[in-house]
């Protein structure tokens, strides 16, 4: 095992983490990330490939490294998305409790501080993610929807290039709360 | 007395785990009930309708309020403004031209007499979109119309260009709103020559045209309508172009260019209530903007020239006229010279004929009796004794505008201008 890859299954140290990101930041910040969703792609055309609540979702299950509080964060997160979508609760709610307890349960063994590592799990849990919807909306509700991986794998890429930043912005937050 | 213990440890150490399977199951139960009853947990979709809508609608007031009042009074001073007006005006004009338009072709043949006289036009009400729902591979958007303003589930959403969605779930603020782009979504259509029927459906901006068999013919860039089969869109409302027709193992492959932006649209129009039309003859384009007809051959210019437009032009015409009554050619030497003090109705052209008459109590220009020089006649005509007469029963022969020469009549030379003096 080389010293770069030690250093990027380090486990940091984050007691203390939820008490400085309170409970209600959490909800404004979710409120945020669904309106965004809802509508960012009326401001700025074409950015419909950015999944925010589940950059969210992401982000707190690599930072919370709690599965189970991810789990459940992930299912508020994904129940919100789908009561302003056009199918059924639970499609994204289900997807986003696997990614919830997923991210966190590989935040115990890599650093996810490390920018790299933010970017490889994004672009994993988003193609993830999507692939998961599509299979559960042609395997629960029959409908035929066909899945471009191409396409996916595109706004992977570009999910997780948001991400980088994104998270960033997340970490300052966290750290001027503190 | 082990089994509780073995249990305990299965707990404790699967505890995440069997935490992630009863919230999937319950999910997974939430998500089965609703399919199986096709009833939705609509107090759910309420509270998260209304509690994010107005904050959507908020931001784009605030947007539109700030970011656009300063380029509306300071940059543009009140164009975009001015503009977004005149695009309403202009859509409902182009759907209420598209709709008599469509009438009047109706009207042409007896067939469909008495539906145009049955036929009331589609009831709408405009809306604006003012967000995209949060299911990404999903075509469908918000607009900020609901249930207060009469608007019902099922509903068609349209803009003048073409067709947009159908609204599938009603708040009392907005409603949502299934593209036509949507995969899930298709329109019944029908071609515009030959009528045949189809159905569309889309995947993104790839959209197709279904169950049209190889035999029927349809030609590249033939419109396509809505055929009011689903029940959603009233007949005949444009849909689009075909941009491929290819023949394919049993029915015809047919891509469509939708002529509508669904996704792109900031308003559209929610049919209240929806009217059958029939499908026009012509296309669209042609019947908003009809080319005129090829002008007319130049013609000569002779007596019969309807038009003269100054009053030289009508004393010019009017001594024409007397030369050819007369057999008098202008400018041949030995010729008899015409009468030129014949009677103005003798004379008169028929362009002339054609002038509304002049009222005979107050006459458009006032006689001016000038005693000298004579007004018209023949240089050398002995002038005729001036009658006193009153000067509202004065009628003139012609408009005095000085002495005017015929055409073609022995002219004196004028003197040689003195040159201006330095």
């Amino acid at each position: 095992m080389t010293e770069y890859s030690e250093q990027l299954l380090k486990k940091p140290l984050r007691e203390g983490w939820l008490n400085r990101f309170q409970v209600l930041a959490l909800l404004a910040i979710t409120l945020v990330a669904i309106i965004c969703q809802f509508y960012l792609p009326r401001l700025i055309p074409n950015t419909e490939f950015l999944e925010i609540p589940l950059l969210l979702t992401i982000y707190f299950g690599l930072m919370r490294q709690n599965q189970l509080s991810a789990l459940f964060f992930g299912a508020f997160v994904g129940l919100a998305q789908d009561s302003l979508s056009h199918l059924p609760l639970g499609m994204y709610g289900i997807a986003k409790t696997l990614v919830g307890y997923f991210a966190a349960s590989v935040s115990m063994r890599f650093d996810v501080d490390n920018v790299l590592v933010r970017f490889t799990l994004t672009f994993f849990f988003f193609f993830f993610h999507q692939f998961f919807y599509w299979m559960m909306r042609r395997a629960l509700l029959g409908q035929v929807v066909p899945l471009d991986p191409q396409k996916i794998l595109l706004q992977a890429l570009l999910n997780a290039v948001v991400a980088v930043p994104l998270f960033m912005i997340l970490d300052r937050m966290k750290l001027s709360g503190s | 007395m082990q089994e509780p213990r073995v249990v305990e440890a299965i707990l404790s150490r699967y505890r995440n785990l069997i935490i992630l399977a009863i919230v999937i199951v319950a999910q997974l139960l939430l998500l089965a009930w609703q399919v199986r009853t096709t009833q939705d947990v609509r107090l759910i979709r309420v509270w998260a309708v209304t509690t994010v809508t107005p904050l959507a609608g908020v931001t784009e007031a605030v947007r539109r309020n700030t970011i656009g009042f300063l380029e509306d009074y300071f940059i543009l001073l009140d164009v975009r403004e001015q503009n977004r007006k005149l695009r309403e005006d202009n859509n409902r004009l182009k759907m209420e031209n598209i709709y008599y338009r469509n009438q009047l072709t109706t009207a042409e043949n007896a067939r469909a007499l008495s539906a145009f006289q049955l036929q009331t036009a589609s009831k709408t009400v405009a809306a604006r979109i003012i967000g995209n729902g949060t299911a990404s591979s999903a075509q469908v958007v918000f607009i900020d119309r609901g249930s207060t303003s009469g608007v019902v589930k099922g509903m068609a959403v349209v803009t003048p260009d073409g067709i947009v969605g159908k609204v599938i779930a009603v708040y009392p603020l907005a409603s949502q709103v299934l593209l036509v782009t949507d995969p899930t979504f298709s329109v019944g259509v029908e071609s515009q020559k030959a009528h045949i029927h189809g159905t569309l459906s889309c995947n993104g901006s790839n959209c197709v045209v279904d169950y049209i068999q190889n035999e029927e013919k349809i030609d590249p860039g033939e419109w396509f309508y809505t055929s009011g089969e689903d029940r959603i869109f009233p007949r005949g409302f444009p849909v689009g172009t075909a941009a491929s027709v290819k023949s394919g193992q049993f029915m015809k492959d047919i891509h469509l260019n939708l002529s509508g932006a669904p996704g792109a649209a900031d308003e559209v129009l929610v049919v209240l209530h929806g009217v059958h039309q029939l499908i026009p003859d012509t296309p669209p384009e042609q019947r908003v903007a009809q080319s005129l007809p090829a002008p007319p051959p130049d013609a000569a210019p002779g007596p019969a020239t309807p038009k003269m437009a100054t009053q030289a032009d009508k004393i010019k015409q009017k001594y024409i006229d007397i030369g050819k009554e007369e057999n008098h050619v202008y400018g041949a030497i030995g010729g008899n010279m015409p009468n030129f003090n014949k009677p103005a109705a003798a004379a008169q052209s028929p362009a002339q004929a054609e002038m509304p008459p002049k009222p005979a109590a107050k006459p458009a220009s006032p006689p001016v009796v000038r005693p000298s020089p004579p007004p018209t006649g023949i240089l050398g005509a002995r002038t005729p004794e001036p009658t006193k007469q009153p000067a509202a029963e004065k009628k003139p022969s012609h408009v005095d505008n000085g002495p005017v020469l015929p055409l073609g009549a022995p002219r004196k030379k004028a003197p040689p201008a003195t040159p201006p003096q330095p």
